[in-house]
């Protein structure tokens, strides 16, 4: 009994303890003198590597999203013979959660999940070791660019995921199931508001960006230097940022719900 | 701290996990000179390194490189001291996005100005100096091991350090490989008036370049002088490690209980 009490104390201290060095080391990031001119060319590569190349999955994934809601919504909705508004239930439904909610899962996936591994085996082979010890600090080098790429792509790829969701909704709800085009548009636009859906939107994925990007690096950066640790910090990436995302959601939610 | 003395180590102390991994060493890097600092895997030759390359910091005593008290450096002023000190790491450490060309060039890009045309003179001098000038397009992942850590070798000198620190250079090296390091290690030293710090335990490749040999074991230093002098020691720890012999000092058994009571359990 005593000695579960001390684990959990044990184990909790660890955790506080591990996200007070996860802030020092995005801290010691971000405060520095900025270099634009040598900085612009490495943040360009990790935006292509991080966002560019992560535009397939995202595009796929909300063309996918959309269709389905509008199949799903259609069925409902006529059964109150309100299938009209099927343009508006797609629209905030993807503009407010799923826009930022899903893209921001996809993209600790794919971009979270090759950044911990990439910087976590860089750690490994000694090539932060050998880069410090040529004088360059790979928090400028390494860090800095990739954690800006991710919170710069996060909220255009979160925009574009919403974008080819609402078009797959179109797609399905009036070719396929015979919504009047002119409704499906007109109380889209009647309904969604610039300032609370759209702006709060992409408020939420410039901070899902962030957390899952700071996640990411600072779980390659303290990455145990083995195969296996690599193995085990890119799955903790994952989790941590997937389970993150979602914490925040909720949290940044109530927040924003809050004036309605 | 006399003028020809590069580094001065004084009652260095430093521990890792609880255990003594250093126990007041003292030790002097003469400038010009190959030192190598020797002993069994284990006892702390690597960590040495990144104390003097200010990766690690002492519990206690100095550490003087050129005048710098490097564990007291501002983090600023570390990273500056670093410039002039090159390393080879023992898994080489190459960029693997990179190609050979483009790591050596990495260091001369990050800290020098220089122009295009100058950075690729200097990568193909330094590449002729260790003899890959003609693998120069390749990625680390298609050179050998022994080539791989002569890149790193061209690498390390490109910004021509005052310093060189090798971490066992010879480790897991064919015989020409080793061959062609401990010429190259010497005629560097020589031809650009480097100090060299060779971290092994490969004995006979050590000795026969360097000028003065620390021999280290349970954190203090057993025996330094000479190689010629060294293989004559009578210190039986030393004459063990000199000489490569099985049993001595240092048993050949890890500590356990007794042989027939483990058996006969």
């Amino acid at each position: 009994m005593l000695r579960g009490v001390q684990r959990l104390g044990h184990t909790t201290i660890n955790q506080i303890n591990e996200v007070g060095r996860a802030g020092i080391f995005i801290l010691k990031t971000l405060i520095r003198k900025p270099r634009p001119v040598r900085s612009f060319p490495l943040l360009m590569q990790e935006l292509f590597s991080v966002g560019v190349l992560s535009l397939p999955i995202i595009v796929v994934s909300g063309l996918f999203i959309g269709m389905v809601v509008s199949l799903q919504g259609y069925n409902v909705l006529s059964k109150f013979s309100a299938s009209e508004e099927l343009g508006q239930l797609i629209a905030l439904s993807v503009v407010r959660e799923l826009g930022p909610v899903v893209s921001a899962l996809l993209f600790a996936g794919r971009a979270g999940s090759a950044l911990t591994a990439e910087i976590g085996l860089m750690k490994t082979t000694e090539q932060l070791a050998s880069m410090e010890m040529m004088g360059v600090d790979p928090l400028w080098k390494i860090i800095s660019p990739r954690f800006w790429a991710g919170i710069i792509s996060m909220p255009l790829l979160s925009i574009i995921f919403c974008a080819v969701a609402i078009f797959g909704g179109y797609a399905v709800g009036v070719h396929w199931l015979g919504v009047d085009s002119g409704a499906f548009w007109n109380n889209m636009q009647s309904s969604v508001d610039f300032r609370v859906d759209i702006i709060n939107g992409v408020i939420k994925s410039i901070v899902f960006g962030c957390v899952v990007t700071w996640i990411a690096v600072y779980q390659g950066y303290a990455t145990v230097p083995t195969a296996e640790g690599i193995g085990r910090s890119t799955t903790r990436s994952v989790v941590y940022s997937s389970l993150a995302v979602l914490g925040f959601d909720f949290v940044l939610t109530a927040l924003m719900m809050g004036g309605w | 701290m006399e003028k020809d003395d590069l580094i001065e180590i004084n009652n260095l102390t430093f521990s890792r996990d609880g255990r003594k991994i250093f126990d007041g060493v003292d030790l002097t890097i003469k400038r010009g000179k190959i030192t190598a600092i020797m002993g069994p895997s284990g006892t702390g030759k690597t960590t040495l390194l990144q104390l003097i390359g200010g990766a690690l910091k002492p519990e206690q005593g100095q550490l003087h490189l050129n005048g710098y008290n490097v564990p007291k450096l501002s983090h600023k002023k570390l990273y500056v001291m670093r410039q002039r000190i090159g390393m080879l790491f023992q898994s080489s450490a190459l960029f693997t996005n990179l190609s050979v060309y483009e790591n050596v060039a990495f260091p001369l890009r990050e800290h020098t100005k220089l122009s295009e045309s100058l950075i690729y003179d200097l990568v193909l001098m330094k590449l002729e100096a260790v003899g890959l000038r003609g693998a120069r397009d390749l990625m680390p992942s298609q050179l050998s091991g022994g080539m791989s850590r002569r890149v790193a070798l061209a690498r390390a000198i490109a910004l021509d350090p005052e310093l060189m620190l090798y971490d066992e250079p010879f480790t897991g090296q064919d015989p020409i490989s080793m061959g062609v390091l401990v010429k190259l290690i010497k005629k560097l030293n020589d031809a650009l008036g480097m100090t060299s710090i060779i971290v092994s335990h490969d004995v006979p490749e050590t000795a026969s370049i360097a000028d003065y040999i620390y021999v280290l074991s349970g954190g203090k230093i057993v025996g330094s002088g000479s190689p010629d002098v060294l293989k004559q020691d009578d210190n039986p720890y030393v004459k063990q490690f000199m000489h490569g012999l099985p049993d001595g000092v240092v048993p050949f058994h890890y500590p356990a209980q007794n042989y027939q009571d483990d058996i006969l359990r």
